[in-house]
């Protein structure tokens, strides 16, 4: 199973920016200004416009790619397959929108100042303990990195260091989502149950509503997505990242020459988990909602599929996977809903036997051949 | 003051060493005044009802170039993962020095503690360069942040060019290790182990693969180690064995059989019987 | 005097049952249908005589009269001048029937009927009545079944009726609770000594009535020494139940267990023999469950008989789509645990979608058979539910079925020589590609076979799989891949686990403590309850 194709390696020259980051970096800012531009300046009306509606589409497609990248990190890096990693997108959404409810204020359907409408509607008196300090955006914004950071630091740390490997880490990430999932849902956990939590009115004072709101979402997203990518490379072009291949290649080897393989797999996991809370933070203000269907196994093995099509290892190929197969999910469920899981099966079944290198390795033999 | 001494008569022993790079590094909670370095003592380990190692006794003395033999199934190889702490026994003390307990260390610790073992099967990082399988074997910091932060330091790189030329895979230094022949793998694996500046090297099948002449250069290799490293060779080729040891040790059936020198062990009729076949 | 009278009426009692019990069948036809006359003109004291007619015509239909007497049901048409039966009050007015037709139904006014009056003397003798009839039954449940009933509303009569079938009772079981009866009205007696010896009786029993009586002592009794005595019996009542309560629990968790195991006991061959994670396990159950109900659609009229057809028709159905899942999709993947997962996990998609068109995305429902309804009662507050005990057993049988397949059958040694040295069972002859195949057919036709079981407890529906398949690997991961014991035990122990959680904790926080129990477990011993140890475990 051989995930590099060229027999020559040079670690010394492999810099932070080499061509294939400098050429996504610079397609990402092209298709921001692109987008800036034609939403703002172009007339409605014209055939380049594009409608807020898009851009928004748009906006959460690069959080997913966000998303897609921090699995990337640990997948085709470290070699742990997480099928848990939507619970620490879905967490730090949850985060968010905390922050977001407690901005509703008085605003809400039952006009409490304080409590959010679902605990109302449940007879609660006073906001949970874990509530309060929401409405202050800079704490929110660091328990959007904590929660899931720590909460994978300590699954980790529990798993880690028994040597959890494999396949049985990955059914043991599922496992936990599953059992977020069902704790999400009820009413009790206080986090608004089945409906989760919604009817946003503004983030800072600004209308969610407002195209200009939702632009600077769009932007934020895709300044989130550069910095975090930017961050991948660092940590995959540092000695560190050379430690994460060897333990991705043989793990027991590199225990033996004397590295914590518990650490740097922690490190790097508990890095991705917080990158993921980064995603979902900035998703749930785009969609305007978050549910306790964010946890469910389902979205977290899609997850997964979108950085086996778009190809392990390569960080951008997460990108290309995570935008791909998202816009054929728009498509066929407006178009043909039921073939979507038709698709979607299909997929997996096809990029792991035809294409075990995803569309990245496809472009690199094309490259090569040139 | 006798500590000195023999230092200075074993640096005259080892003038004719020419890798310099390979000088051990100290440990200092390793404690070898008593001359012994690793004491293996009453090891048990059983397998599913099946022992695989019986009443284990085993000393190796500090700086010494000690073969062990035996037939398949005697227990080298998991004497071997016992000491790197890949095997936990049933029973019975090992210790590195008089003072390290290697029992309570995990493997990441008995590396850094100064052990380094070479596998019977070479597993090499084969997605990486041979360079990069060298400087990750490299003795230094190993924890998370030095190692996100780490450079590359004039020293370290000429030790890595050095260790290059002596493992002969200078040309081949970018090329993955996964394209490498079988012999070109035992160099690299030998080539990490010596990057790791062990005080004590477990050796398991080094020639196995490897022309005459490679064998040679890793006899020559390994007895220049001996006085500054501790070094256990596990070999079943007997030529090779005679070409190095000084003493060797019989392993049959989980113990020791028989210890001394080679002429000692092939004249012995214990070992005539189980070992050699007659 | 009383007593003498009570005596008298309770052996004429007995003498007429005796009688009742010989000469059953039609009785007196004069008798009961001048009793009807007189009780269909609605006047008290006629129905009253009424009443009487029909106890001594000891005709068959007497007591079905006479009961839904009791009931309030029997009605009296004003204008047609005749008994009938009130089925329900409605909106409307009320809905009837005749006495001799139940099944045709009409509607008429509130007030075009009046109810059969009835006052507390009748009311008593009708009681009676019934009772004896039910105490002299010949079948011993319902005899237990009215001493059961009585024993919450005592009175002078039904208590003579009992003692009078006291002396000739031969069922254990009954004489137990007719010494319960009897003990039951000492307890009210206004000599002490006579409701202290009564109350050791008292405290063998189960009866809720018997327990209801005792708080009332424990608190009420004027003798301080009664209220002690009915604490420590109450106290020891309470004790059995409490067991019963943890046996019941017990029961209820090994049921779960089951279905645990029967879920999971294919996917431990599969993970175990081949290493291969098959997230389309839980699909392969579905399709299992999804062929009982055609298999039932197929027989309409013979429920009972189609669960035996279902079995293997499942277990070859399931197993064939396994084997064309081995030789399509995971042989082309070995040694690649993680694609595997991914691409067995992108079949179970296909194969839930696949269902979802050719079933429609609603649930079906799969008929449960007469035989596996109802329960064994084991006591007053304990009883076994069929369902979960067939649950129990068929679990038990499959797993032993399989057991046998693996340690006795050529198949079962070369999966074994395949488990645990591929190259080596290569080397040997085997044929590992075959025995793959084979494997994988196995564990999926397993999997159907649970399927069956799943059924008959949940409605089948195309997510049917996905909710069992999380807990099943869970039970694999607990008990140790590659050993069908550490499933069983795991199984079994996480079901009962599951169960006693419950109650405490609710059944949605009592499955988090579950996985995070496991997510701990694995922690401490990684290769679960039963690992494998040695040079080849380690790879």
């Amino acid at each position: 199973m051989s995930l590099v194709s060229t027999q020559q390696i040079n670690p010394i020259q492999e810099t932070i920016f080499n061509r294939s980051t400098v050429l996504f970096l610079t397609v990402l800012a092209f298709v921001s200004v692109f987008v800036v531009i034609c939403n703002q300046f172009v007339p409605v009306g014209s055939a380049l416009h594009i409608p807020t509606y898009t851009v928004t589409l748009l906006g959460k497609y690069l959080t997913f790619a966000l998303l897609a990248v921090s699995i990337d990190l640990i997948w085709g890096y470290l070699g742990i397959l997480s099928l848990g990693h939507g619970a620490f997108f879905a967490l730090g959404g949850y985060a968010m929108g905390m922050y977001l409810m407690r901005q509703i204020g008085d605003r809400g359907v039952y006009g409490d100042p304080v409590l959010p409408d679902f605990m109302v509607f449940l007879n609660w008196d006073e906001l949970p303990w874990f509530w309060h300090g929401f409405d202050m955006f800079g704490l929110s914004m660091l328990m959007v990195v904590l929660v899931p950071g720590l909460l994978a630091f300590l699954f980790g740390w529990l798993t880690f260091r028994s040597r959890v490997t494999g396949v049985y880490l990955s059914i043991i990430t599922q496992a936990l989502t599953y059992a977020l999932m069902l704790a999400f849902y009820r009413n009790e956990m206080g986090f608004g149950g089945n409906n989760g939590l919604t009817d946003f009115k503004d983030i800072l004072g600004f209308d969610l509503q407002s195209d200009a709101t939702r632009l600077t979402l769009f932007l934020l997203s895709a300044i989130a997505l550069a910095l975090g990518y930017i961050a991948c490379r660092y940590i995959v072009t540092s000695k560190l990242g050379r430690v994460a291949l060897a333990i991705r290649d043989a793990e027991s080897r590199t225990r033996f020459i004397g590295y914590k393989v518990e650490n740097v797999k922690l490190w790097i996991w508990s890095f991705s988990a917080a990158l993921a809370g980064i995603a979902g933070a900035l998703y749930v203000p785009q969609v305007g909602i978050i549910n306790p269907n964010e946890f469910s196994p389902l979205n977290s093995i899609e997850m997964v599929v979108w950085v086996a099509l778009g190809g392990r290892a390569t960080l951008y190929g997460a990108v290309i996977g995570a935008v791909v197969v998202n816009y054929a999910k728009t498509y066929f469920t407006g178009a043909l809903p039921e073939v979507w899981l038709f698709a979607l099966g299909g997929l997996f079944i096809v990029t792991t036997i035809f294409l075990p290198k995803g569309i990245a390795g496809l472009l690199s033999r094309k490259e090569q051949r040139a | 003051m006798s500590n000195l001494i023999t230092d200075y008569v074993a640096s005259i022993r080892n003038r004719n060493s020419v890798f310099e790079f390979i000088e051990p590094q100290d440990n200092p909670k390793l404690d070898v005044r008593k001359g012994c370095i690793l004491y293996i003592e009453d090891v048990n380990v059983s397998f599913d009802g099946f022992k695989a190692i019986n009443d284990l006794n085993l000393y190796v003395n500090d700086g010494e170039l000690r073969c062990i033999i035996g037939p398949n199934g005697a227990g080298k190889t998991t004497m071997m993962d016992i000491i790197t702490g890949k095997t936990k026994p049933d029973s019975g003390s090992v210790y590195f020095g008089q003072r390290i307990d290697l029992l309570n260390l995990s493997e990441p610790e008995i590396a850094q503690a100064g052990i380094g073992r070479k596998f019977q099967k070479p597993t090499v990082f084969e997605e990486q360069s041979v360079f990069s399988n060298l400087e990750l074997a490299m003795a230094g910091k190993k924890k998370v942040l030095p190692l996100l932060l780490a450079k590359l330091s004039a020293d370290e790189l000429q030790g890595i060019e050095e260790t290059l030329e002596l493992i002969g895979l200078k040309e081949q230094r970018l090329l993955r290790a996964g394209a490498l022949s079988h012999g070109q793998k035992q160099w690299l694996e030998i080539g990490m182990l010596i990057m790791q500046k062990p005080k004590l090297l477990l050796v398991d099948e080094p020639v196995a693969g490897m022309t005459h002449q490679e064998m040679d250069r890793t006899a020559e290799l390994l007895i220049s180690l001996e006085g500054k490293h501790s070094v256990v060779v596990v070999e079943h080729d007997m030529d090779f064995v005679r070409s190095i040891a000084r003493t060797v040790t019989v392993l049959h059936q989980g113990s020791v059989l028989a210890e001394g020198t080679m002429d000692e062990v092939q004249a012995n009729q214990e070992v005539r019987e189980v070992y050699l076949g007659e | 005097m009383t007593i003498c009278k009570r005596l008298a009426s309770a052996l004429l009692l007995v003498f007429m049952s005796l009688c009742g019990s010989t000469s059953y069948g039609e009785g007196n036809q004069t008798l009961f249908d001048e009793g009807i006359r007189l009780i269909e003109t609605g006047k008290l004291k006629k129905v009253a005589d009424g009443v009487d007619l029909l106890i001594n015509s000891k005709h068959d239909r007497s007591a079905f009269i006479l009961e839904s007497m009791l009931e309030s049901k029997l009605y009296r048409h004003k204008k047609q001048k005749q008994l009938v039966m009130l089925v329900e009050k409605n909106d409307k007015g009320l809905l009837i029937a005749d006495l001799d037709s139940l099944e045709s139904t009409r509607q008429i006014g509130k007030r075009k009927a009046k109810r059969i009056p009835l006052n507390n003397k009748l009311r008593g003798k009708i009681k009676g009545y019934l009772a004896s009839q039910n105490l002299n039954a010949d079948q011993v449940s319902v005899r237990k079944a009215a001493i059961q009933k009585l024993l919450s509303a005592l009175d002078d009569e039904t208590l003579a009726l009992i003692k009078a079938r006291a002396l000739y009772e031969s069922n254990p079981d009954v004489q137990l609770l007719i010494d319960t009866a009897i003990a039951l009205d000492a307890l009210q007696s206004e000599n002490e000594t006579d409701r202290l010896k009564a109350i050791p009786t008292l405290s063998e029993s189960l009866e809720p009535a018997v327990r209801n009586q005792l708080t009332q002592t424990a608190t009420n009794d004027t003798s301080k020494a009664v209220q002690l005595a009915a604490q420590s019996a109450l106290e020891k009542i309470e004790d059995k139940i409490a067991f019963y309560g943890f046996v019941e629990k017990i029961f209820f968790g090994l049921s779960l267990g089951s279905v645990l195991v029967l879920a999971a006991i294919g996917l431990a061959i599969t993970f175990g023999v081949m290493g291969c994670i098959n997230m389309a396990h839980g699909e392969l159950i579905m399709i299992g469950a999804y062929t009982t109900y055609v298999i039932q659609l197929m027989m309409p009229n013979s429920i009972g008989a189609s669960l035996f057809i279902a079995v293997p028709a499942a277990f070859v159905v399931s197993g064939l789509v396994g084997i064309a899942i081995e030789r399509g999709v995971i042989q082309f993947l070995k040694g690649r645990p993680l694609e595997t997962l991914l691409a067995t996990f992108g079949i179970s998609l296909v194969l839930q979608q696949a269902v979802r068109s050719i079933f429609s995305p609603l649930n079906r429902s799969v008929e449960t058979p007469d035989w596996m309804a109802g329960s064994i009662e084991i006591n007053p507050i304990f009883s076994l539910t069929l369902n979960r005990l067939y649950i129990i057993l068929f679990c038990l049988a499959v797993f032993a079925v399989l057991f046998l397949v693996l340690k006795r059958t050529v198949l079962g040694l070369q999966v074994r020589a395949v488990s645990q040295n591929r190259n080596m069972a290569r080397a040997m002859g085997v044929r590992s590609e075959w025995v793959d195949a084979l494997t994988f057919g196995l564990g999926s036709g397993i999997a159907g076979v649970a399927g069956v079981a799943l059924s008959q407890l949940t409605n089948v529906g195309p997510n049917l799989g996905q909710s069992y398949i999380i807990d099943s690997f869970m039970v694999v991961v607990f008990g140790g891949v590659g050993n069908l014991w550490g499933t069983l035990v795991a199984g079994m122990s996480l079901g009962v686990a599951n169960k006693m959680l419950e109650p405490v904790s609710g059944a949605v926080l009592a499955k988090i403590f579950v996985l995070v129990f496991i997510i701990l477990f694995i922690q401490k011993k990684p290769r679960g309850l039963f690992p494998q140890k040695g040079r080849a475990a380690e790879g």
